[in-house]
Formats: C-alpha cells, structure tokens, sequence
C-alpha cells in the first residue's frame, strides 16, 4: 500500500518549469529519501503535497484518494526555512499550532505534555520564542511538526542546525515515528543521514524525476562489481576473467587493489587464485555509497 | 470556519494583552478629556491681570470703563505729560489718553505699552469709549439707556429638522462636531488598523512561520482571520472609549458646575469692587459639559452609532485588504513605503473632501464620494448627524460591502502567491499578473 502517489506531476512557473513528469510512489511505513541538487523542485512537489500550491498537471493520490483539504490534518510540515511567532509563548504557540491542525484544546495539551516530558524542556513553556537559542527554537519546531501524530511527515533538511547530539535525538525521534507507523519523507543534501535512515529514495534532477526505488535495489544498480583486497606480495598476472584496476600502497605498507570481476563469475575463485600470490588483510566488495551514487546519477556534487 | 475563528483569536489576543494597547485604551479619552478640561480652565480662571492707566483729558470717562478680572482700568489724576514720563517706571501695563475734544474726534485715543498693545485691550478700551460717546450723545437726543435696552430684542434662532418623522429639534453645531469627530476617528483608525495588518503580514512572511501555517490552513483563512481578528481590536478599543468618555461625561459635569460658579462668584467680587457697590446679578453658569451633553442628545445616536460602526468595519475591511496585500507582497517593511502611498491617497483624499462636506453637505460632491467606496466611509460619516436621505444610506452601505468584498478577493489572489515569494521587490505589472494565477 502507497500512502502517497503522484502522478505525472507538472508545475510551471513564468519562466520556468519547476516539475516536469514527476511521478512517485511512497510506501507506507517507510523512511522516504527526497534527494536532488539546490533547485531540483523538491521544495515545489513537498510544497503540493502539503497543499500549498497546486500542480498545473497531474494528480496526488494520498492512501489512494485524491488528494484534499481534510488530508492537511493527516500531514505533519517541517519546511526548510524554519519560523516560529517570535513573540509568543513557546506553549501557547504549541496550542495554536497543533489546534490549527484540528487538535482540540485539551487533546494538544495531553500531548504536549508528554513531549515536553519527553524532551525535558519543560521550563520553556511560558518563554518568549526569541529568548530560545535557535537549535532550542528547531525543537520546539519538531514537536510542534509531529504533535497531532500525522500518518505521513514531510522533514525538509531535518538536521540542520542542530549540534550532533540534537541532531542525534531528532534521528532517535524519527526513528520512533516509523515504528509507530508513521511514514516519513525527508528531503535532504546530506548522504550519510540518506544512507542511514532511509529505506526508499527518490532522485529528482534539473525538475524530472532520475532515479527512484528502495535503497538496497538502486545500490544494486549501482554497482560497479568491483572488490577491493589489501595485501603483502605482489599479483602479477590474473585469469583472464579477473581484470585488475589501480593499485596502490596504503599508509602501513600493504598495497590495495581493485579488481573487476565479470557478472555471474564467482568471488570464491578469485579469492581462490589470489590465497595462492598473496598474504591477504582484507578483502571486500566495493559498494556505491549515496554520495556516489547521487555524484553519478546528478553529475555534480551535493553541496550543503 | 473554525480555523478563521482560531487565527482572529490568536490576532485578537496577541493586540489586546499587549500594553500599548491598554495604555492607548486608557489614555487616549483620558488625554482629550484633560484637554478639554484644561481649556475651560484657562478660559474661567484669569491668568495674567493687566493694568491700564487712563489720563482722561475730556473729563467724561472716569469710572466709565469698567474692570474686569483681566483688565485693571485706574484713573489717576496726573497729567498726560507726567504719566507719559513716569509710565516706563510705573506698575502700569498700558497707558491710554483720551483728549478732550474727544466727541469731535473720537479717532484721537492714544494708547502707549512697552511692547505694543495687543488687539484685545485696544478693542476693549475702543468699545468702553464708544459706548460711553453713544451714552453721551443719546442723552443729549433725550433718550436713557435704559430705553435703549428695552428696544433690544434677543433673536436666537433654534434649528429644526422637519421630516417624514415629524419635527425634530436639532443642533447644527454638535451636529458638524460629531459628523467631524467621526469622520476623523475613522481616518486614523483606518491608517493605523490597516498599516497593523500590513506590518504583521509581513512580518510572518519574514519569520518563515507563514509556510507552517498555510500547511494547515487556506492562505484566504489566514488572511481573513487576521483582518477580522485586527478588526475586533478596533471595535474593542471604540466600546472602550465609548464607556470611559460616558464615564468620564457623567461624573464630570458636577466638577465643572463648581469650578464654573466658583469663577463667577469671583469675576462678580471683582466688579463689585470696581463699580463701588453697585449691584451686580452674577448668572448662575450652565456646566459647559452639561450644554454639549445635551446638544448632542438631540441627535439620533442609536443611529449614528450604530453607521460608525458599520462605515468603520466596511472602510477597514476594503483598506486592510489592500494594505494586506501588500504585506504580502514584499519581504520587508522598508519596501511597502512605494506600495502603501497609493493605498493612503484616497483616504487622505476622502478626509480632505470632508471638510468640503461639512460646509455643504448636500452637494454633488458629498453625493459622490459618499457614494464611492473608498471614500464613503469618512465622507458618508460627516453627513449622517446632519441628516441622509434612508435610500443614498442604504445605496452607499450597499456599495461598500461590494466595495470590500472586491478589495478583499483581490487581495487573496494577490497574498496566496506573495507570501511565498522571496527575494525581488514585485511590481505593480507582476501583482497584477498574480491575479490570474491558477490555485
């Protein structure tokens, strides 16, 4: 079951087309990687699918029905540029937020309370916003975004601004929301979180979608077949079918090799022939990371 | 609609709590009332006595110029040349000489100060001649003043405005008063209120809280929540000072009343004095309070009251719409200065055409631009208290709340694609543009 699909999604702007043909498949109960360079159109499709804007073409389907305005209550929005009433109080604001989301006064407080529990943070309550440090501000952010427990959360660069031990809390937290049953898309430059969390991504480039599926499967894509062996000797000659790449020594006097095997041969064989040349240290497969992988699918490197 | 009601709440209260606004509720009656309190103060009480030396050359004039509790007349028996000589070390403010041919030439009064002698006193002394002259010469022609008096009729003329209603007393002057104190009411508050709502437009824009919330609701909802919730400030603040300016009304005039006949028994001692015993019947003043208390009852205030509200919120609502669009419109303050000049033009162009309107208020101009939305509101205002014909009333209520609903669909198609727009200062051509703009 998707909670969210879009289909063939075309948003044009005076002078230019922000999404052109996009369409996407989010399953429920997954982490939702939303990758792409500065001014891809990530920012456009988040913003239909919060209702903000509407597409000029194509149609959102939320749990298989098109999308409308009851389906806001059901979406939780941390957008990129954060922003808070900074002169209202920090509980206050909290209330009004999560009652603009359909939460009946008593029903956001109850939550609340457990959250500011959770966070312990309860000595903000009757703060000014503008008296919080801003990575305080992000939490208060966060809270308010994920309070009135929607079926589906939009984190748009959920980690920036916050120290690594916020940041790590705010993983924890998302985390959390997935086992409970939540579905979490979350647009961002950094690979390494991508790489962490997310079980799908998707690649939107220059506003049409180049890559999509589950992480695992486009890692697969993908792959070089390449491995790579650290060792003591030296290899002069393979089997053909072995084809060696670079080589070159490491820091502690081994030298480091990568060799391309072709598909369908078999890893034991080369292991095999090479049990007989060399002393080996190590020796393993080289997997695409994120970054590689969004280097080569986008041609240029994520900037942050 | 229960999310418009939320966000006017929040609007509502977040004005209401903050203490500029309690202390504008406050002070503001209480500084007009002050004012007002200080004016009759001034006018009751003397401030600054001066004395006039009189050399009295004719001989016909002493005693005749009655003190009053400004104006000290004495008449010493000095000569023209002397007085002249010692009035720069005397303790007399004005030295005035009347010659002897004085009926002859009644333009030959010479009047000497240090610094010039101010319009009043020359007007004063002018007058005490001039009556005592006419005094002279009708005696001569065989008639007292005393007969004089009796041929004088007081003619005071009462207004009345006669209608469908019947006859009803009116009062002209309270009701240009009121029609003009409105009229003004309304011109700053629709400046204030609307600039309020510009300013926190745009102030949500900037502080990026406007994507969080057009997440959970319709821009039209915000928007309209916040106009109504600013509107309901207003209204507020106006029952305020209606309550504290009654309050003040009514517990005022008895303080009035004293500080008025404390003054009269004071002015009467004084012309006691100067008359050398003659009897002097001071009239009992009426508290000026009380006077505009009941001028202004004349006028049909369930009516009057009841338009000010209304021109008040249809003016407001038209005008905040605009203003609010272009708070939306741009990213900071100091960029709505070009923008908002358009938007003040027809309402300083409405305040100025009112004061043509309180001199004619049945012309065709009044006409117009109490017909015209945009200027109905403060001109419409000027002309109630006076008296408007039921059906321009009901037209010109009618064109309003086209009038802001009009302002207030342009200003949605406008504010959904400002508030998300960053960066470039928009033009006219390009708001224009955004109007047509699809969902």
């Amino acid at each position: 079951m998707n909670i969210l699909e879009t289909h063939h999604i075309v948003k044009q702007y005076a002078q230019h087309r922000a999404l052109d043909d996009v369409s996407l498949n989010v399953p429920r109960g997954c982490i939702f990687g939303l990758l792409g360079p500065n001014g891809a159109g990530k920012t456009s499709l988040i913003r239909i699918i919060n209702q903000i804007t509407g597409p000029d073409e194509g149609d959102v389907l939320f749990l298989g029905e098109r999308l409308k305005p009851d389906h806001i209550r059901r979406i939780g929005y941390l957008p990129e540029e954060r922003g808070l009433y900074k002169k209202m109080k920090v509980g206050e604001q909290l209330l009004y937020l999560a009652q603009l989301k359909g939460l009946s006064e008593k029903q956001a407080m109850d939550k609340l309370k457990t959250w500011f529990i959770k966070f312990d943070i309860k000595t903000w309550w009757n703060k000014n916003v503008e008296d919080l440090s801003k990575g305080m501000q992000q939490k208060i952010q966060f809270v308010a975004t994920v309070l009135h427990e929607p079926d589906l959360i939009i984190l748009d660069e959920p980690f920036s601004g916050f120290d690594p031990i916020n940041a790590n809390l705010i993983k924890d937290e998302i985390l959390e929301l997935k086992q409970k049953g939540s579905t979490i898309i979350f647009s961002t430059h950094r690979m390494e979180s991508v790489e962490e969390l997310c079980d799908h991504i998707a690649l939107i480039n220059r506003s049409k979608k180049v890559l999509d599926g589950p992480k695992l499967a486009i890692k697969e894509q993908f792959k070089t077949h390449t491995y790579h062996v650290d060792y003591q000797g030296s290899i002069d000659q393979l089997p053909e079918q072995f084809v060696l790449l670079d080589s070159k020594l490491t820091e502690d006097g081994y030298t480091r090799t990568n060799i391309r095997i072709p598909v369908g041969a078999s890893v034991n064989d080369l292991i095999r022939v090479l049990l007989d040349k060399v002393t080996i240290r190590s020796f393993g497969e080289n997997i695409p990371s994120m970054n590689e992988i969004f280097i080569k699918a986008v041609g240029e490197v994520p900037t942050t | 609609m229960n999310t418009i009601f939320l966000v006017l709440k929040r609007e509502y209260l977040v004005r209401v709590r903050k203490k500029s606004f309690i202390i504008m509720t406050i002070l503001a009656p209480l500084l007009s009332f002050g004012f007002y309190a200080m004016m009759i103060y001034l006018a009751v009480s003397s401030v600054d006595e001066k004395k006039i030396e009189v050399i009295d050359a004719s001989g016909m004039f002493k005693g005749k110029i009655q003190s009053t509790d400004t104006y000290k007349f004495s008449y010493p028996e000095v000569a023209f040349a002397d007085a002249k000589k010692n009035f720069l070390n005397s303790d007399y403010d004005v030295l005035a000489y009347i010659p002897a041919d004085i009926m002859a030439h009644p333009e030959g009064i010479q009047l000497y100060a240090e610094k010039g002698v101010s319009y009043e006193i020359k007007n004063e002394i002018e007058k005490a001649v001039e009556r005592e002259i006419e005094n002279i010469k009708l005696t001569q022609a065989g008639i007292t003043r005393k007969v004089l008096e009796e041929a004088k009729v007081s003619v005071d003329s009462d207004t009345i405005s006669l209608n469908e209603e019947g006859e009803k007393e009116s009062s002209t002057g309270a009701a240009t008063a009121v029609g003009g104190i409105c009229a003004f009411v309304l011109y700053i508050t629709m400046m204030i209120y609307g600039t309020q709502v510009m300013r926190s437009i745009t102030e949500e824009k900037t502080s990026r809280i406007v994507e969080v919330i057009i997440s959970s609701i319709k821009p039209f909802q915000l928007m309209l929540g916040k106009i109504l919730g600013v509107a309901m400030v207003g209204l507020t603040q106006f029952l305020l000072w209606i309550l504290l300016t009654v309050g003040l009304f009514t517990v005022a005039p008895g303080i009035m009343q004293k500080r008025a006949e404390m003054a009269g028994t004071v002015q009467a001692q004084v012309t006691q004095s100067a008359d050398g015993g003659k009897k002097t019947t001071v009239v009992k003043a009426e508290g000026p309070a009380a006077k505009i208390m009941k001028a202004v009852s004349t006028l049909n205030l369930p009516l009057i009251i009841g338009c000010f509200l209304f021109y008040y919120l249809g003016g407001y609502l038209l005008y905040s719409a605009l203003f609010g669009a272009i708070g939306a419109a741009v990213d900071n303050e100091a960029d709505t200065q070009q923008f908002v000049f358009p938007i003040m033009l027809p309402i300083i162009f409405a305040f100025g055409v009112a004061q043509f309107v309180l001199r004619d208020p049945d012309g065709s101009l009044a006409f117009w631009a109490s017909m015209i939305p945009f200027t109905s509101p403060i001109v419409m205002m000027v002309r109630i208290p006076l008296g408007v014909p039921a059906w321009e009333l009901a037209l010109s209520m009618g064109l309003l709340v086209l009038g802001f609903i009009g302002t207030i669909w342009l200003a949605s198609r406008i504010y959904r694609v400002g508030i998300l727009m960053y960066g470039k200062k928009p033009t006219f051509k390009e708001m224009s543009k955004w109007l047509f703009y699809k969902g």
